[in-house]
């Protein structure tokens, strides 16, 4: 029964992550890219995490899977704002229906 | 003290990677978790006596079901804007106020903000966020924090304030 339980929850996990790369695709600049890629891979490798628990269950395995979980959810946001903030000191430009760009405004001051 | 609480911190994320325990990890593990303390006892959170108040610790708690549900909400709005046949976005950088002091506060406000519905945490200056938002609604500084910040504020206020 766990296993069942457990594949589903895999399968949402890849299924999120599908949809993530399906934004990368499909945004138009570095900064909406990021946005899909963030997020939806975050939750994905979440839900697959959470599935390997669920079919291992609270041992030596599944406690590593937890402390996995918490790392991605440190870093990858940090990785994300790491890139954004990078991609726009070296110049790079927003895409051209974007509505405003405070940060430029500042930067240019 | 402060060594003293991160020792404590790597040490027990040390045994929770190691299990099952036997007696060679945890002596290894005590001698790892010494050197990192050492070396970087120094740049550990500056409030760190804060890591023992149980209060602190229970609205960290209420905290994380308050984050999953944004987290989850986050996803579906993205899933609904990448699958439009039309590409509904609407992007721009805008700037937000938080009232949060601590540096390790605000880290974790950015974070948060990131993996919340449309919002991007861009760069970090002073009590000013750049923040990039996949759906404009408003680019002032208090309408903006208030549909962005404000969420997240009250709770680690709690924690970190």
């Amino acid at each position: 029964m766990n296993n069942i339980i457990g594949y589903i929850i895999i399968g949402i996990g890849v299924l999120f992550n599908l949809f993530g790369c399906i934004g990368l695709l499909r945004m138009p600049d570095v900064y909406c890219r990021l946005q899909a890629a963030t997020k939806c891979v975050t939750l994905g490798i979440c839900f697959v995490l959470i599935g390997v628990v669920v079919i291992v269950g609270f041992n030596p395995l599944g406690v590593k899977a937890l402390i996995c979980m918490v790392f991605i959810l440190v870093t990858s946001p940090t990785g994300a704002h790491a890139l954004a903030r990078g991609a726009h000191k070296s110049g790079v430009k927003l895409w051209k229906k974007s509505v405003c760009d405070k940060y430029k405004d500042k930067e240019s001051k | 003290m402060k060594r003293f609480t991160l020792f404590f911190i790597s040490y027990i994320i040390w045994i929770l990677l190691v299990l099952p325990l036997d007696l060679q990890t945890l002596i290894l593990g005590f001698f790892v978790a010494l050197i990192v303390a050492l070396l970087f006892g120094k740049e550990f959170v500056e409030n760190y006596k804060r890591l023992w108040h149980i209060d602190r610790l229970f609205w960290f708690l209420v905290y994380i079901p308050v984050f999953t549900y944004y987290l989850i909400l986050a996803n579906l709005d993205v899933m609904y804007r990448v699958l439009h046949p039309d590409l509904p976005i609407n992007p721009g950088i805008v700037k937000v106020k938080t009232k949060l002091k601590s540096r390790s506060g605000r880290s974790v406000l950015c974070n948060s903000i990131t993996l919340t519905p449309g919002t991007l945490s861009v760069d970090i200056e002073g009590e000013y966020i750049y923040i990039h938002w996949l759906n404009v609604k408003s680019d002032d500084v208090d309408l903006a924090s208030k549909g962005i910040v404000e969420k997240f504020e009250k709770y680690l206020m709690k924690v970190f304030g």
